[in-house]
């Protein structure tokens, strides 16, 4: 057992006993945060590969699903995710720089961020459950005037893409939230700041996803 | 690499800003792009795509810090993408090889 977290300060890091220096506990943590980003694109490429692979099946019936979507919400949400990007980045770079304060309202920042673009992808959903636009079986091809009658796979595609994108924000919500409440704590400073950059890397994968997402599902269609 | 704890690579606030500026910028062009969709033609879907793929490596390289990162890191994403290659090479082969025939049972 190791005597590490016995003597712990507030405030002041240890690296683990196992790891050569500070350094080396900070790279190892961020591979594995990486390795976890491999992860996340095989599970999103998935779907990716199969909207790309029925799309080619079926270009007509995407274009239509494409019309039924709101390319303007859609621009919002980008520019929203964007500008989360950038608070997320300064929220790391106030924390280099031992700014707690401003790390703080970055990272307060970049939460608000995501509750801007949740609540508008639940306007979204809502307009599309209203109108009887749903995946799969379950979409109504007369209250929706659907004119080609496999319409629901465009919206099986929507729901589980952005759907699964939506879980991926409000996770990246609720660690961006525990980074906040450490950094508010002083836990993190120049020396040591690795969760931060973890959750970093995790909040623009999210980002990455969306800025393919967009094109796809709003534009081209 | 030096394993000095205070070695961190700190990207300085100009860049991060030029970035989130260079995606803004970029995404309205999606938009525009997209107005023009019929002048486009066949090209407009590879446009948008284009256009998301540097919007992609400007958050890789800056945000993400690929750039100031080791070359292990970037080869472990890599593989992320190599093998959603594959994968998607691979399927899009069984389908256009598959050939439709009646049963002649």
């Amino acid at each position: 057992m190791s005597t590490d977290n016995s003597v712990h300060q507030p405030g002041k890091h240890h690296f683990a006993h196992h790891f050569r220096d500070a350094n080396h506990e900070f790279e190892t943590a961020k591979q594995g945060i990486w390795l976890f980003m491999v992860t996340e694109i095989l599970m999103f490429g998935g779907l990716f590969v199969g909207y790309a692979i029925f799309h080619q099946k079926y270009p007509e019936m995407f274009a239509e699903g494409a019309s039924h979507l709101d390319w303007k919400m859609g621009f919002i949400n980008t520019m929203v995710l964007i500008t989360s990007s950038l608070t997320m980045a300064l929220g790391i770079y106030y924390c280099q720089k031992n700014q707690k304060n401003k790390a703080v309202v970055s990272l307060a920042l970049t939460i608000l961020c995501g509750a801007i673009f949740m609540v508008i992808k639940y306007l979204e959903y809502s307009q599309k459950f209203e109108h009887g636009l749903l995946p799969g079986r379950f979409l109504n091809v007369e209250h929706a005037h659907a004119i080609h009658e496999n319409l629901g796979m465009y919206f099986g595609f929507y729901f589980c893409m952005t759907g699964l994108h939506g879980i991926h924000v409000l996770c990246g919500m609720g660690v961006i939230t525990w980074v906040l409440i450490r950094t508010a704590k002083g836990e993190f400073s120049a020396e040591y700041y690795t969760p931060v950059e973890g959750v970093g890397i995790f909040w623009h994968i999210v980002d990455l996803v969306w800025i393919f997402l967009f094109p796809l599902l709003y534009l081209i269609g | 690499m030096a394993s000095n704890h205070n070695e961190h690579h700190v990207t300085p606030m100009s860049i991060y800003i030029k970035v989130a500026v260079a995606l803004y910028v970029l995404t309205v062009l999606t938009v525009v792009a997209h107005y023009f969709e019929h002048a486009l033609g066949p090209m407009a879907a590879p446009v948008a795509l284009l256009i998301a793929t540097i919007k992609a490596a400007l958050v890789m390289l800056f945000f993400m810090g690929l750039k100031y990162d080791d070359n292990q890191n970037r080869v472990i994403f890599g593989c992320g993408f190599f093998f959603l290659l594959l994968l998607y090479f691979f399927t899009v082969l069984d389908i256009l090889t598959r050939i439709t025939q009646t049963s002649t049972l």
